[in-house]
């Protein structure tokens, strides 16, 4: 486990230094100086020249990359351009909407998938198994920003029952907060609920066929019986990752649906950066998005290992 | 033939057919704006309704077809053209630094968040189809690669393959003449596939004002357009909805359809 761990983990470390060079590499292409479009037009050259300084453009791009890495491992992401304040603490305030809403989300998508799953895998190829896969087919074709225009339509403008965009904050307590993130979660979790509805089906399956259902079944256990104590504790393996890719993919897959209901998450954040040229911004929080999903799926393999020993035994 | 397959292809025909027509006929102009006739509801002499410029959205749609099928059919050749080969190479090498590096490369592509990568190309070379079509095609190479040698691996070990390398053929005519043709029922399904996520990409894209430019129609602008007027004509936003859920719809199905018709031990069991 230890030698499996560690290979993952070398793995990991030049995961993320590739991506970091690459999202450099991209940023640095980027036409336009920051601090020419942060001065306007009329800029004279000393008071241009200063600013590149200030905001360390002077030097060259391999200490720039360095300087930007250093920061960024000691929790210093660098200052943004436009707003003149930390760029950490630009992200923490964001992170209190994206990441409750990516829990939110994928909360919801897995309170719909489960009973879906079990309920197709119990009855395959019946009216049932039919109906739950048909209806995960369309949920997988919708876009999820389009289902939410016909959220907002159906419960904030026809029913009134929430605001069509906006974030009440934490301030007043969880409800306010929870209200205003709801539509956009359910947006979210509907795509993921159908994908992961469709893994607990085919997972559930294919346990059902091992041979210690069919011993189970041998010692007098229901199919219900064997499916509920044996099968789904051993369908779970596939399913948790699963989980796992889709909470990374929920916490940056959220950058439209925060543009459609106004919410001002990370998904914003890098928009409103990238219209105002803010670049540090963009880069520092594309890394740790970046960092997010190559984290997640690091953890991932690992429960993964830890829970299936044939799959240490095979690196 | 089975039900997938045909209900599947007749769908995706439909929308291909329409982008097709789209070059030499649409219902109305798609440039016209008649301020006169805006948010007509659908029915009556406009079809599918007009917009807030008068517009008629059946004729948008249809051109929009060609945008969308366009970029996603452009995309998933960037990935076949680069991933098949690439996947080939690591499979004629493998266990080599080559395959190894290959594969890295490939797991690397994987954890990008997509979607932010797809937001930055874009964001930072300009927006419009052709970035799009960049940013949607990078994320198809590692798919294409990685289906390509999972099942060349396999191949590799066969009998006729054996004799071929006897014969004193090179690795990599091995790998077109042999090889290739063997996994060309594998990329087809999986190209269906990718082409729906195309579709999907790009209306995000377009939605968020990265992908086709205005005044070339595009689904996803039609439906950032729409939102404003959600409350007013909701038909704004229903139509190009429709218009991707079938699209999407029907390339999937067409997908499962193909997977089961292509695969010969399914052929043989339905048998």
């Amino acid at each position: 486990m230890l030698r499996y761990s560690l290979k993952r983990l070398l793995s990991l470390v030049i995961s993320l230094a590739v991506a970091s060079l690459v999202i450099f590499a991209v940023i640095e292409v980027a036409p336009g100086d920051p601090a020419s479009f942060m001065l306007g037009m009329n800029a004279q050259p000393e008071t241009l020249a200063a600013l590149r300084s200030e905001l360390g453009l002077d030097v060259s791009k391999p200490e720039r990359y360095l300087a930007w890495i250093g920061g960024m491992l000691t929790g210093d992401f660098g200052t943004s351009y436009t707003y003149r304040t930390p760029v950490a603490e630009m992200v923490t305030q964001r992170l209190w909407v994206s990441l409750p809403l990516a829990l939110y989300a994928l909360t919801l998508s897995t309170l719909i998938a489960f009973p879906a799953g079990i309920y197709a895998a119990a009855r395959r190829g019946r009216a049932g198994d039919i109906g739950v896969m048909g209806a995960t087919q369309l949920g997988v074709a919708v876009p999820n920003f389009w289902f939410a225009m016909m959220l907002v339509l159906l419960f904030a403008i026809k029913l009134r029952w929430f605001s069509a965009g906006g974030f009440a904050g934490w301030q007043d307590g969880p409800w306010p907060a929870l209200r205003s993130l709801t539509l956009p979660a359910v947006a979210l979790a509907l795509p993921q609920a159908a994908i992961l509805a469709r893994v607990m089906r085919s997972a559930l399956l294919d346990v059902l066929g091992e041979d210690f259902i069919r011993t189970a079944r041998a010692k007098g256990l229901t199919a219900r019986q064997a499916l509920w104590r044996h099968g789904l504790r051993n369908a779970m393996i596939p399913v948790l990752t699963i989980i796992g890719l889709q909470f990374s993919f929920l916490l940056a897959g959220g950058i439209i649906i925060e543009q459609v209901f106004y919410l001002p998450g990370l998904g914003r954040l890098i928009f409103q950066s990238i219209s105002a040229r803010d670049l540090i911004v963009v880069e520092s929080v594309t890394m740790l998005l970046v960092f997010a999903v190559i984290f997640v799926n690091f953890a991932v393999d690992l429960a993964y290992a830890a829970v299936d020993p044939r799959l240490r035994a095979r690196t | 033939m089975n039900r997938n397959l045909i209900f599947g292809g007749a769908l995706s025909a439909i929308f291909i057919a329409a982008a097709l027509i789209s070059f030499v006929w649409t219902p109305y102009t798609y440039t016209g704006m008649n301020i006169p006739d805006r948010l007509l509801p659908p029915g009556g002499a406009h079809l599918l309704g007009t917009d807030h410029f008068g517009r008629d959205i059946l004729s948008l749609i249809m051109v929009g077809a060609r945008t969308s099928i366009a970029v996603a059919l452009v995309a998933v050749g960037i990935g076949i053209s680069l991933g098949v080969p690439l996947g080939l190479w690591a499979a004629a090498r493998r266990g080599s630094l080559v395959d190894e590096i290959i594969m890295r490369g490939n797991d690397l592509v994987f954890a990008f968040p997509s979607l932010v990568i797809a937001i930055l190309i874009t964001a930072v070379f300009g927006a419009g189809a052709i970035n799009a079509i960049i940013a949607i095609g990078i994320f198809n190479i590692p798919v294409f690669a990685r289906i390509t040698r999972g099942a060349a691996l396999s191949l590799w070990e066969r009998e006729f393959i054996l004799a071929a390398r006897v014969a004193g053929k090179s690795a990599a005519r091995i790998s077109f003449e042999h090889i290739l043709p063997n996994v060309t029922n594998l990329l087809i399904v999986q190209g269906t596939i990718q082409f729906s996520l195309g579709i999907l990409a790009e209306a995000g894209l377009s939605y968020v004002g990265l992908g086709a430019q205005p005044p070339t129609p595009s689904w996803g602008r039609m439906l950032a357009d729409a939102q404003t007027m959600v409350s007013i004509a909701p038909h704004m936003a229903l139509m190009p909805g429709f218009a991707i859920i079938l699209t999407v719809l029907g390339l999937n199905l067409m997908g499962d359809g193909l997977r089961d018709y292509l695969d010969p031990r399914l052929r043989v069991a339905r048998a």
